[in-house]
């Protein structure tokens, strides 16, 4: 695969956020050094590079570091325009549209999620569910207008907003396992469901997105060392 | 001003920051366009078929197609007009990427602590809001630094840009942060960088034109604290 200088990615494999720059990255056929950081232990280069926030994904190219995923994918397509498909449509209208739902599916899908995901009460949980429902409606929507009835958000082929919702796939699907209620549901949201299938099918799926079962059974143990650790903070 | 590429309507209300942000791009790339100032507790068709999933201001309308959420539209007017006036970001990739993380980091960090001012019921939620808001703030200078390369005295350099014009548009809320809260949110002795670009920032002709009267930001701001304040009392 092609690259334009030396590109390292920090990530970690279960990362949504790693996900989308690892989805964006095998789309634009970018070969890169991918580094895998212990959130625990974090290296001093992701210290270093990512010194504001000390989160993965951060890109680094030519030794020079990107971060936030929304601002590595755009680098990327700009950066390196010349590879492959641009991600980003070239109207200013749509791409406008494109960066529109992208920030709703960063504000408004996992922050409802989250919330359902690691409610300490049943009813903290249920009024989480109850956003993140609302919103998957919406974003039902957005994949009918985006599409036109077309594969993907970006149209014909995979675009931007298919990179940013792709990223999330297997936490999508293991949200009945998590948060008690079903995100991909072909009854409520048939767009979405039929989306889910073929993005989850491509190749750059494939080649990064984690198995669902073990990313279900790592959050679960997550969780349940976060609530101990906050127990414990409060004693 | 030059009437270019079709017909422009903002959809907006005096005392919003994120319509000031859009005020201040279409003033700096010079584009004319027709202002509608509305009335939230009375929404328009117009702003509720425009922006059906938020129902929020500011709404920019080109050629009867809308734009929403006031970052994606200071973005949209620097690429649909791009032959008109500066652009806003950067062209070097890499320099943009910069901007748009420093924009990130702006409205997450410390505008969702500074928006919890104006709702949180007790004192000390008020307090802690205050404190994570003014930590962003002392971020946010070294992300002036950064972004500047000590080119210039804004984020964009010697020039103003897209990080300046999404703080820019805050600028009047952020002077009445002193007489509503007794905080300073920039403070020449902390955050050094930040208060200069403040004063060259005002000295803008897009600023003197579109910036809100402090007092009168003042005023608006204790009203809403004062019904947000009433509605949390009577959900009790």
């Amino acid at each position: 695969m092609a690259g334009g200088g030396e590109l390292k990615l920090l990530g970690t494999w279960a990362s949504p956020w790693a996900c989308r720059v690892r989805i964006a990255m095998h789309l634009k056929a970018l070969s890169y050094d991918y580094v895998e950081e212990d959130l625990d232990n974090k290296s001093d280069l992701l210290l270093t590079s990512n010194p504001v926030h000390k989160k993965v994904p951060v890109l680094i190219h030519n030794g020079k570091p990107i971060s936030e995923s929304l601002v590595i994918v755009q680098y990327i397509d700009e950066a390196f325009a010349s590879n492959g498909r641009s991600l980003l449509p070239s109207d200013p209208q749509e791409r406008a549209i494109a960066r529109f739902w992208a920030a709703y599916i960063d504000d408004k899908i996992t922050a409802s999620w989250k919330q359902a995901f690691s409610a300490k009460t049943e009813e903290e949980r249920l009024e989480g569910t109850k956003q993140l429902l609302v919103a998957v409606e919406t974003l039902e929507g957005a994949l009918r207008v985006c599409s036109k009835g077309k594969p993907f958000f970006g149209g014909d082929s995979v675009g931007y907003l298919d990179v940013v919702l792709g990223g999330l796939l297997p936490w999508l699907q293991g949200t009945e396992a998590l948060c008690g209620v079903e995100f991909l549901d072909a009854a409520r949201t048939p767009l979405l469901s039929a989306w889910a299938e073929r993005f989850g099918a491509l190749d750059a799926a494939k080649a990064v997105l984690p198995d669902v079962g073990r990313l279900v059974e790592f959050a679960k143990v997550r969780r349940e060392q976060q609530a101990a650790a906050a127990a414990a903070a409060k004693n | 001003m030059a009437r270019v590429g079709g017909e422009l309507k903002l959809l907006g209300l005096w005392a919003s920051p994120f319509v000031t942000r859009a005020k201040l791009a279409l003033q700096i790339k010079g584009l004319s366009y027709e202002y509608v100032e509305e009335d939230l507790g009375n929404k328009s068709e117009l702003l509720l078929s425009s922006n059906p999933v938020h129902k929020a201001v500011p709404v920019l309308i080109h050629n009867g197609k809308p734009v929403c959420e006031s970052s994606v539209i200071v973005q949209y007017i620097d690429d649909a007009f791009a032959g008109s006036g500066p652009s806003l970001l950067p062209a070097d990739p890499y320099q943009r990427a910069v901007a748009c993380f420093w924009a990130a980091y702006l409205e997450d960090k410390m505008l969702t602590p500074w928006g919890r001012v104006f709702k949180v019921k007790t004192d000390e939620e008020k307090a802690e809001a205050m404190r994570q808001t003014i930590a962003a703030v002392d971020v946010l200078e070294d992300g002036l630094k950064e972004c500047s390369g000590g080119q210039g005295p804004f984020f964009g350099g010697d020039s103003v840009g897209y990080v300046d014009i999404l703080l820019g548009g805050m600028v009047s809320w952020v002077k009445a942060s002193e007489p509503l809260s007794g905080s300073k949110l920039i403070d020449a002795e902390k955050t050094p960088l930040l208060a200069a670009w403040m004063e060259r920032f005002c000295e803008l002709d897009a600023a003197k034109a579109v910036l809100q009267d402090v007092d009168r930001v003042v005023e608006y701001a204790k009203l809403v604290m004062t019904k947000n304040a009433a509605r949390a009392s009577n959900n009790n």
